[in-house]
C-alpha cells in the first residue's frame, strides 16, 4: 500500500518543520508586507496608528500559524465540532454582550482585544463541515437526509451573523458552505434547486433587511444617483481607482485617499488605495500574489490523501479567495458595499489572526498529507 | 478504499472546476480594473482633480483715492481681527474665558461666537473681535501660550482720513446687497465691499481691481491642505481727484454750522478744486456699521447730512440768474445795455404788484447798475420784453436745466421752465407774471450749486463750455489716461455781451454801490467779481407784508431764504469760479458773499492763478505723494 509508506501515528517535529511549506509562508509575508506599506501610507506616512500594530499582529499570527501547522491534523479532526460549537456560542453571545460598531454588533470586548467571532466562524465552520463530509461516502451524500446536518451547520452561523447585521460575512459563510457541499460531491441539481428557491425567497428576505442594507443594495444598482449620500463610497472608490491609471500616483501620493475622499481606506477600501498609488500594475501584482496563494492551497488539497485534509485545505483556500474576491469586487463597484476586509492587508486583528491560523491548517494539511485517516477513523479510535 | 478513491476523484474534478471558476472571477476583476484604470482613467483622473482642487477667490486690494497733491483721502487700513479656530483649542469656553481676561468679550458676542462655532466646521476660524488696536494685539500676542487656537488675522478696511470733509464726494463702501449681485463671484465673497455712493461708486470697477484666484487642494471636508497655484489678479487702481483737500477742508470749516454747499472750479480746465456740502457725515462709520438709531438720525435730519447739496441740492438761483436774462436781452437785440427802467420799488402787471427787494426803489436803472445793485424791477422789465423762451434758451446754453455729467452719482438736472414745459407737466398755460418772476431767478427755475459754479465759470472764461470733473485722469478699469488738453467749444454768445455782464459782476463786488462791496478783496491781483442772490423758499404773502414781516430773520429757519453767491477771481484774468449756497442763510450779500470771498482768497493763496500753468500738472499719484 502506497498510503502506508509514511503512515505513522506520530511524526517527528523536526521532520515537520523541514516539511513546512516555506514558500507559502513567504508569499503570505510578502502580501502582509504590502499591507504594512499601505497602512503606513494610509496614516500619511506614519507607522502609527495602524502599520506598527498590524506588524505585531502579523508576527503573533505567524507564530500561531506555524504552531497550528505543526499540530497533528487528527487533533483538529477530533476537536472540529467542539471548535465549531465554541465559536457558535461566541457568535451567539455577541447578541448579548457585543459592542456595536458601524451600525452592527460584531465585536466582543475581551479586555485588551476585541474579538470578532464571525471571523473565527469561517474557520470552524470549514473544520466542522470537513469533518462531517469526511465521514460520508458519495452514496451517503446522494441521500438528502445526510445533508440536513451540514445545512444546519451552515445556516445557524449565517443566520446569527445576518442578525448582527453583517450581510457580507453571512453571504461569505453561505458561499464557503456551498463550496464544501460542492467539493464533497453534492449533486449539481440540488444546487439548482437551492438557487431557484432563494430567488423566490429574495422578496421575502427583503422585508427583513435593515434600511441601511436596503440602501446599500439600491445604491449599488445606481451609485451615481446620490453622489454625496449612500453612493459616495463606491463613487469615490471608483474615482480613486480610475485616477490611479496604469502606474498610479506614487507611494503616499494618492490624492483621493490622503485627502480623505476615500472612506475606510485602512480597512475595507485599502485595495483602492493601493490601486490609486500603484495603478493597475500594483493591483495586478497583488491579485497575482493572491492567485499564487490560492493555487498553492489548491495543490495542497489535491495532494492530500485524506478527505478531511482535502476539504479543509480547499475550503479554507476557498474562504480566502472569496474574501479577496468580494472585497475587490466591492471596491470596484461590481457588488454592493458589504463591509468585508481584504485578507492580510486590511487593518484588523481578528481577521489577520484567523486568516493566518487558516493557513496554518492548510500547511498542516500539507505536512500531514500522507497520513491515512480512514472514513471511519473515529470508530476505529473508539 | 474503492469508495475513498471514487470520492477522491470526485473531489479532484470538482476542485478543478472551482479553480476554473476562481480564474473566471479573477478575470472579471482584471477586466473591471482594466476598464476603470485604463479605459476610463482620464475621466476619473478629472473627477479626482475636481474633488481635490478648489478655486478660491483672492479679493483685490481697493485702490486709494488721493487729492490733486497726492494727499490720501481714501485708503485701506489694516484691520486686526482676532479669530478662534475651534479644533485647535481643547476647550473653547475655557479659552474664551482666558481671552476675556485680556480683552473683554461681552455676553452678547460670546453667545454669537459659540453659535457660530456650533454651526461651522471645526477648522473654520470664527471672529472673536474686530478692529483691535495695537495695545490689544500686543497683549494677545504676549498671552498666546494661554490661548490655544486664538489667532490674529490681518484684514483691510476702508478708511477715510479726512473723516467728514470729503464724505459726499468720496462716498463710502459697504457690503454688497442682494440686488447688486451681477454674477461676478467676487461680489459674493463674505465681507467684500463695493462703492455705494460718490467717487467710490462712480469709479468702483477701477478702484476695485480684478479678483485673483488661488487654486488650493482641499480634503474631503473642505479643509485647505496647500496652495497649488495663484493668480494674483489686479489690484485696484489708485485714483487722483482734482480736489485740493486743504481747500476742501477750509470750505467746510468756513461754512461752519450752516447747511450749504461750496463749489470751486477751475474755469479753464473744469477741475473741481473743492466741493463742500454741510453738514457732513463720517464715512468710516458706515464701514464700522451703523446702528439702527444712528442711521435713522442721519436720514431724518432736516439739514440732510447724507445729501451732497453741491450736486443734488436744487435751489432757485435768485438774482444770480439776472446775468442770463441780461444776456438774453442783449443777444436778442431787444434791449441794449443802455436800456433804462425807472424803479420805484415795484412794478405792476395787470392788477398784480411785483416788488423790488429795495423798498424805496432804485430810481433810473440801466443794465450794469441793474446787475450791480441787483434791481429786481429792471429785470422784471427786461424779462417781460425778452420773453420766457429767449431767457430759457440762453440759460440752457450756459448749462441750466440739465445735469452736467459730473463723475458722481446722483447729480440733479435743475430746472429751466418754459411755456411748453409748464403745459406739459402742470397742464396750465404760462402766465406773463411767471416770466417776471423767472427774470429774477425765482419761481420754477432751479439749479444745483455745481451748475451755478459752472455757469459762472462759463461766463468768465470767455464763453467756453467748460465741463467740470473730479477725476484728474480719464479712468477706466485697468487703465488711466491723462485728460487731453481741454478743447471746450464756445457758447453761442457775443464777447461784447459777455463783457457787459462781467463788467457788472466786477462792479457788484468792487463798486461801493455793489451788493457785495463789503466782501471785496483788497489785494488787487486776487480781486473777486461775482453776483449775489437770494433764493426765496416761500414768497412773503401780502398779509405778512402788511403785518410787517419783511425781513428774513422774522421767519422760522426752514422758511428763510437761501443765500447765494457766484464769484470768480482774479477779476481781470479769471481763473477760479465759486458758487456758495447757504440754505436758509438769508441774503446773499450778507451770508454767502463773505464765504465766497474767503474761499477764493484761500484758493488763490494755495495756488496763485498767475503761477499756475493753464492746466495743472499731471504728475502721477506716486510722485505727487512725495
Amino acid at each position: 500500500m502506497v498510503f502506508l509508506a509514511r503512515d505513522r501515528p506520530r511524526m517527528k517535529v523536526l521532520d515537520k518543520v523541514r516539511d513546512l511549506n516555506w514558500l507559502l509562508v513567504l508569499l503570505l509575508a510578502v502580501i502582509a508586507s504590502i499591507g504594512f506599506a499601505m497602512l503606513y501610507s494610509a496614516a500619511n506616512g506614519s507607522f502609527e496608528p495602524w502599520a506598527a500594530r498590524q506588524m505585531v499582529r502579523f508576527g503573533i499570527g505567524a507564530v500561531a500559524m506555524l504552531i497550528v501547522a505543526l499540530i497533528d491534523i487528527r487533533l483538529w479532526l477530533r476537536y472540529a465540532y467542539l471548535a465549531y460549537f465554541a465559536s457558535l456560542a461566541l457568535l451567539g453571545s455577541v447578541e448579548v454582550i457585543g459592542t456595536t460598531g458601524m451600525g452592527a454588533q460584531r465585536w466582543i470586548d475581551l479586555g485588551p482585544v476585541n474579538v470578532q467571532p464571525s471571523e473565527l466562524m469561517k474557520l470552524t465552520m470549514v473544520l466542522a463541515l470537513a469533518r462531517y463530509f469526511h465521514g460520508l461516502t458519495l452514496e451517503h451524500i446522494a441521500r438528502p437526509t445526510y445533508l440536513v446536518v451540514p445545512l444546519v451547520l451552515v445556516i445557524a452561523p449565517a443566520a446569527l451573523v445576518l442578525r448582527q447585521p453583517d450581510l457580507g460575512t453571512a453571504a461569505l459563510l453561505v458561499l464557503i458552505g456551498g463550496a464544501l457541499f460542492f467539493l464533497a460531491g453534492v449533486r449539481l441539481w440540488k444546487f439548482a434547486v437551492v438557487f431557484v428557491g432563494s430567488l423566490v425567497a429574495v422578496p421575502i428576505a427583503w422585508q427583513f433587511l435593515r434600511d441601511y442594507q436596503k440602501t446599500r443594495i439600491l445604491t449599488f444598482l445606481d451609485p451615481e444617483s446620490d453622489p454625496l449620500g449612500a453612493g459616495y463610497h463606491i463613487l469615490q472608490s471608483k474615482i480613486a481607482l480610475g485616477s490611479g491609471g496604469v502606474l498610479g500616483k506614487g507611494f503616499l501620493q494618492g490624492t483621493q485617499s490622503h485627502l480623505n475622499f476615500l472612506p475606510e481606506k485602512q480597512t475595507d477600501f485599502i485595495f483602492t488605495m493601493l490601486a490609486e498609488e500603484f495603478g493597475i500594475a500594483g493591483g495586478f501584482v497583488l491579485v497575482g500574489l493572491y492567485l499564487l496563494v490560492v493555487a498553492y492551497g489548491l495543490s495542497i488539497a489535491l495532494r492530500c490523501r485524506h478527505q478531511f485534509g482535502r476539504l479543509l485545505a480547499m475550503g479554507l483556500t476557498m474562504a480566502f479567495f472569496l474574501s479577496v474576491f468580494l472585497n475587490i469586487a466591492m471596491v470596484m463597484g461590481l457588488i454592493p458595499v458589504v463591509g468585508m476586509p481584504l485578507p492580510l492587508i486590511s487593518y484588523g486583528g481578528t481577521a489577520m489572526l484567523t486568516t493566518l491560523i487558516g493557513f496554518g491548517l492548510v500547511i498542516g494539511v500539507y505536512i500531514h498529507r500522507d497520513l491515512h485517516i480512514g472514513r471511519r477513523w473515529f470508530v476505529e479510535q473508539g | 478504499m474503492q469508495r475513498d478513491f471514487v470520492r477522491y476523484k470526485a473531489f479532484t474534478r470538482r476542485a478543478a472546476l472551482l479553480g476554473g471558476g476562481q480564474l473566471v472571477l479573477v478575470s472579471a476583476l482584471a477586466g473591471r480594473m482594466y476598464y476603470l484604470q485604463v479605459l476610463q482613467s482620464d475621466h476619473y483622473a478629472m473627477l479626482a482633480d475636481e474633488n481635490r482642487i478648489s478655486l478660491r477667490l483672492v479679493p483685490p486690494v481697493r485702490g486709494h483715492i488721493v487729492d490733486r497733491h497726492g494727499r490720501p483721502m481714501a485708503v485701506n487700513r489694516i484691520n486686526y481681527r482676532v479669530v478662534i479656530v475651534p479644533e485647535q483649542t481643547p476647550d473653547v469656553e475655557g479659552t474664551l474665558d482666558a481671552f476675556s481676561a485680556i480683552v473683554p468679550v461681552g455676553d452678547h458676542s460670546r453667545q454669537r461666537i459659540l453659535r457660530e462655532i456650533s454651526r461651522k466646521r471645526p477648522f473654520v476660524p470664527v471672529t472673536i473681535h474686530e478692529n483691535l488696536n495695537w495695545e490689544e494685539v500686543a497683549r494677545i500676542e504676549v498671552n498666546a501660550p494661554d490661548l490655544p487656537g486664538v489667532m490674529i488675522d490681518v484684514g483691510q478696511t476702508r478708511h477715510y482720513p479726512p473723516v467728514d470733509s470729503v464724505a459726499h464726494v468720496l462716498g463710502y463702501v459697504a457690503p454688497v446687497a442682494e440686488s447688486e449681485l451681477t454674477g461676478n463671484p467676487l461680489l459674493e465673497l463674505p465681507g467684500f465691499r463695493i462703492g455705494k455712493s460718490g467717487i467710490e461708486k462712480t469709479y468702483d470697477l477701477a478702484l476695485r481691481g480684478k479678483g485673483g484666484t488661488s487654486q488650493v487642494e482641499v480634503n474631503a471636508v473642505g479643509r485647505v491642505i496647500r496652495e497649488i497655484s495663484r493668480d494674483p489678479g489686479r489690484p485696484g487702481q489708485d485714483l487722483a481727484l482734482t480736489l485740493d483737500l486743504e481747500l476742501q477742508k477750509y470750505a467746510i470749516e468756513r461754512l461752519g454750522p450752516e447747511a450749504g454747499a461750496v463749489v470751486v472750479i477751475d474755469v479753464h480746465a473744469g477741475d473741481i478744486l473743492a466741493m463742500a456740502s454741510t453738514p457732513g457725515f463720517d464715512p468710516n462709520a458706515f464701514n464700522r456699521g451703523l446702528t439702527q438709531r444712528q442711521w435713522r438720525r442721519l436720514v431724518s435730519d432736516p439739514r440732510g447730512p447724507l445729501h451732497n447739496k453741491a450736486i443734488s441740492g436744487q435751489y432757485a438761483p435768485g438774482s444770480t440768474f439776472k446775468m442770463m436774462v441780461a444776456l438774453a436781452g442783449l443777444e436778442s437785440g431787444i434791449v441794449s445795455q443802455y436800456h433804462r427802467v425807472f424803479c420805484r420799488g415795484y412794478i405792476t402787471l395787470g392788477n398784480a404788484r411785483f416788488h423790488c427787494w429795495k423798498r424805496g426803489g432804485h430810481g433810473w436803472m440801466s443794465m450794469v447798475p441793474g446787475i450791480t445793485q441787483s434791481c429786481d424791477v429792471y429785470f422784471y422789465d427786461v424779462a417781460r420784453r425778452v420773453g420766457i423762451h429767449r431767457i430759457a434758451d440762453m440759460a440752457t446754453r450756459f448749462g441750466y436745466g440739465k445735469a452736467l455729467g459730473i463723475d458722481l452719482p446722483g447729480e440733479k438736472d435743475g430746472l429751466m421752465p418754459t411755456a411748453e414745459w409748464k403745459l406739459a407737466t402742470i397742464d396750465e398755460p404760462w402766465q406773463q407774471g411767471e416770466t417776471l418772476v423767472t427774470g429774477i431767478g425765482q419761481g420754477y427755475v432751479l439749479a444745483t450749486p455745481l451748475q451755478l459754479a459752472t455757469v459762472e465759470a462759463r461766463l468768465v472764461n470767455g464763453g467756453r463750455l467748460v465741463i467740470p470733473h473730479l477725476a484728474r485722469d480719464i479712468v477706466k478699469p485697468g487703465e488711466a489716461a491723462p485728460r487731453p488738453e481741454p478743447e471746450f467749444p464756445a457758447i453761442e454768445v457775443s464777447e461784447a455781451s459777455l463783457a457787459v455782464v462781467t463788467k457788472a459782476m466786477k462792479a457788484v463786488v468792487n463798486s461801493p454801490r455793489g451788493t457785495a462791496y463789503r466782501s471785496r478783496i483788497s489785494e488787487p491781483d486776487m480781486a473777486m467779481g461775482g453776483k449775489t442772490g437770494t433764493s426765496q423758499v416761500r414768497r412773503i404773502t401780502k398779509s405778512e407784508r402788511l403785518a410787517g414781516i419783511r425781513k428774513n430773520e422774522d421767519k422760522p429757519w426752514e422758511e428763510r431764504d437761501h443765500a447765494l453767491f457766484l464769484g470768480y477771481a482774479p477779476v481781470d484774468a479769471p481763473r477760479y469760479a465759486v458758487a456758495v449756497v447757504v440754505e436758509h442763510g438769508g441774503g446773499g450779500s450778507k451770508m454767502a458773499a463773505p464765504i465766497a470771498r474767503d474761499v477764493l482768497l484761500e484758493t488763490q493763496r494755495r495756488a496763485p492763478a498767475a503761477a499756475l500753468a493753464r492746466v495743472p500738472g499731471r504728475a502721477p499719484v506716486s510722485r505727487a505723494e512725495g
